[in-house]
């Protein structure tokens, strides 16, 4: 606070000659290192602000290393290929197969819902959607970003999870019924609580990233270009298809890794309605988990080995999540350069 | 009509008309979302919620006072320290950083920590704090947050910081205004909005986070002010009272859900608000 008055005076100093006259000169010094001082401190302080988010990171990696070393010790590599997860068994065996496979699976799924909806919503978003209704329409979509993963889940297991599981999978599960393989992957009994409904709220959360990046990325298109293909007699279909989407490539792509990444990592909403069933299925509407799932439902009542695997799951998830969004940060870095030149 | 232009006009109408269904299919979700909540919320509004705490398994009794106040205390404290670290991280890569080397590490790590799950910023937590504090702590709960809150700002900061002429900067530095006031009076000063918004944002970010509080403040079912015990707050109790048996349980997460959504929306249209407030100008 005295820093922030003294501040003030030497400013008006700088700025009213006068009142430089006024002082006397050994003032003027005590001015200077005054001011030496408090650069030299907001410098640091900055500085170190800056650092920390490294230290952050750091602190991230080291604390889950060590929380799951006991479990890295114990089960070695096999962690990565056993399926069981029993923790309370006599030696506990603990796998992280199950909950890979769920990750992954629910991801590619929500990922190939969301991309092909998420760009089909910027495309009508820039290019034909009346212009009163863009801007309603587009904080709609980023409205859906901001709502908290908890409600998702929640809704996902009251609303959308019997809804599904009383009239979407039914009819999957009809439609597909002895087909060879898709038998299989769309079969067994609907449920209330399955990977298949995990992964569509996974869509549904990850579309807003999709279209605010996609929508951001199509907005650096050069006008000229578009005109130029419209004025050849180019259909809006084709512009998007032949100008647009070329030049904006590595945005797009970029922005739906930084959507996967989210999707990896997503918890709540999935946590839910996924059922936290440990046993690979081939079906999609069985039950099934994964990693951010296991942990949450189980990590504040686990103790030793369990604990530690669950710590290995999250150090797992961690360095799956890190390489998905470092390659999609790298890709949106690249876009700005190009956009910067 | 030439065949050729009658099969593009046909594939162009039908790439139209899938947009259109997108972006329908988008903004339902939202509508849907926002009348279930309502639906089911709103008959749970009561005095009640806002005077009494969460009721004992099975009561029929009860509001979610402890856990609102734990939700607001948490998230204070958590954007309190957050923020003012976010800003001033931010401040450095855009004022002093921009020869420094390390400040394209710190942008890029900065932005890979902005989408990291958040529920590994519970498990850092528990690692660095919950155990060596020897428990659960609402303190724990609050610092998750602030994890969570620095990249956020951190990310504003810059952007915003970048976006003040350079010319108001040389302007007070040709006055004699030494860099740190330069930036604090002037670069801060310009930035105002652009910084409120960022903060706003992050709060709107963290204030329905659940993941990383499952382990780290966990929840209390007594109203609780001490920072270094379990306390109440609105996300987990969410995820406790949905999945168990008791009807009221579940109408009392039906209006715990509708209130941090409002609270959120609220923020995140705050925002918005004053964003545009300033492109207005």
């Amino acid at each position: 606070m005295v820093c922030r008055k003294q501040g003030w005076g030497v400013a008006e100093m700088a700025v009213h000659s006068s009142a430089i006259e006024q002082v006397a000169s050994h003032d003027r010094s005590r001015a200077m290192d005054a001011f030496k001082l408090g650069d030299r401190v907001f410098y640091w302080i900055t500085r170190i602000s800056a650092i920390l988010v490294l230290v952050l990171l750091g602190g991230i990696i080291i604390s889950l290393i060590v929380g799951s070393w006991p479990a890295i010790m114990e089960f070695g590599s096999s962690f990565l290929t056993t399926q069981r997860w029993a923790p309370s068994a006599e030696p506990p065996v603990l796998g992280a197969l199950s909950p890979l496979y769920g990750t992954i699976l629910t991801s590619i799924i929500a990922m190939t819902i969301a991309i092909p909806v998420g760009i089909g919503i910027a495309v009508f978003l820039t290019e034909l959607c009346p212009l009163w209704a863009r801007a309603p329409i587009g904080m709609a979509i980023e409205l859906l970003a901001g709502i908290p993963s908890i409600i998702y889940g929640m809704w996902g297991f009251f609303i959308l999870g019997p809804f599904l599981a009383d009239t979407v999978q039914p009819f999957f599960i009809g439609l597909f019924d002895g087909v060879p393989i898709l038998g299989a992957i769309f079969g067994g009994p609907p449920s209330y609580l399955s990977l298949f409904n995990a992964s569509l709220i996974l869509a549904i959360m990850v579309l807003p990233f999709i279209t605010a990046i996609s929508r951001d990325v199509f907005a650096t298109v050069p006008p000229v270009l578009k005109e130029a293909a419209y004025g050849v007699g180019c259909t809006t279909w084709e512009v998007v298809r032949h100008v647009v989407l070329p030049y904006t490539r590595v945005g797009v792509i970029g922005g739906a890794m930084l959507a996967l990444g989210r999707a990896l990592g997503e918890t709540m909403a999935v946590t839910f309605i996924i059922g936290n069933s440990f046993r690979i299925s081939p079906s999609i509407f069985a039950p099934g988990t994964t990693i951010s799932a296991a942990i949450a439902s189980e990590f504040a009542e686990s103790d030793g080995l369990h604990q530690s695997s669950l710590m290995l799951l999250g150090l797992l998830l961690f360095v799956l999540t890190f390489f998905v969004l470092a390659a999609a940060r790298l890709m949106l870095l690249r876009l700005e350069k190009k956009a910067g030149k | 009509m030439n065949p050729i232009y009658a099969s593009r006009r046909r594939k162009d109408i039908i790439v139209r008309a899938l947009c259109f269904v997108a972006a329908a299919f988008g903004v339902s979700w939202l509508g849907l979302i926002l009348f279930t909540l309502f639906y089911n919320g709103l008959a749970g509004m009561s005095w009640q919620l806002f005077t009494q705490n969460t009721p004992p398994p099975g009561a029929s009794e009860g509001g979610l006072l402890n856990a609102i106040v734990g939700s607001l205390i948490m998230t204070v404290i958590g954007v309190g320290v957050g923020a003012p670290i976010g800003m001033f991280a931010g401040t450095y890569l855009a004022e002093y950083g921009k020869h420094d080397r390390l400040s394209p590490v710190i942008r890029f790590i900065n932005d890979i920590l902005l989408s990291a799950p958040s529920i590994i910023i519970g498990l850092f937590i528990y690692g660095a704090v919950v155990v060596p504090m020897g428990g659960f702590s609402a303190l724990a709960g609050s610092l998750a947050l602030a994890v969570i809150v620095i990249p956020v700002v951190v990310r504003t900061t810059e952007d915003m910081l970048n976006l003040v002429p350079n010319s108001l900067r040389e302007a007070a530095s040709a006055l004699g205004l030494p860099r740190s006031l330069v930036i604090r009076r002037i670069a801060y000063r310009a930035a105002r909005t652009g910084l409120i918004t960022g903060v706003l944002l992050a709060t709107a970010r963290v204030a329905g986070e659940t993941a990383p509080l499952l382990f780290t403040a966990l929840s209390n079912q007594f109203f609780s002010l001490d920072l270094a015990n379990p306390v109440a707050n609105l996300p987990v109790t969410i995820n406790n009272f949905v999945q168990s048996p008791y009807v009221y349980w579940k109408q009392l997460a039906w209006s715990a859900a509708l209130l941090i959504t409002l609270a959120v929306l609220a923020l995140n249209i705050g925002a918005r608000l004053i964003g545009s407030e300033r492109t207005a100008k």
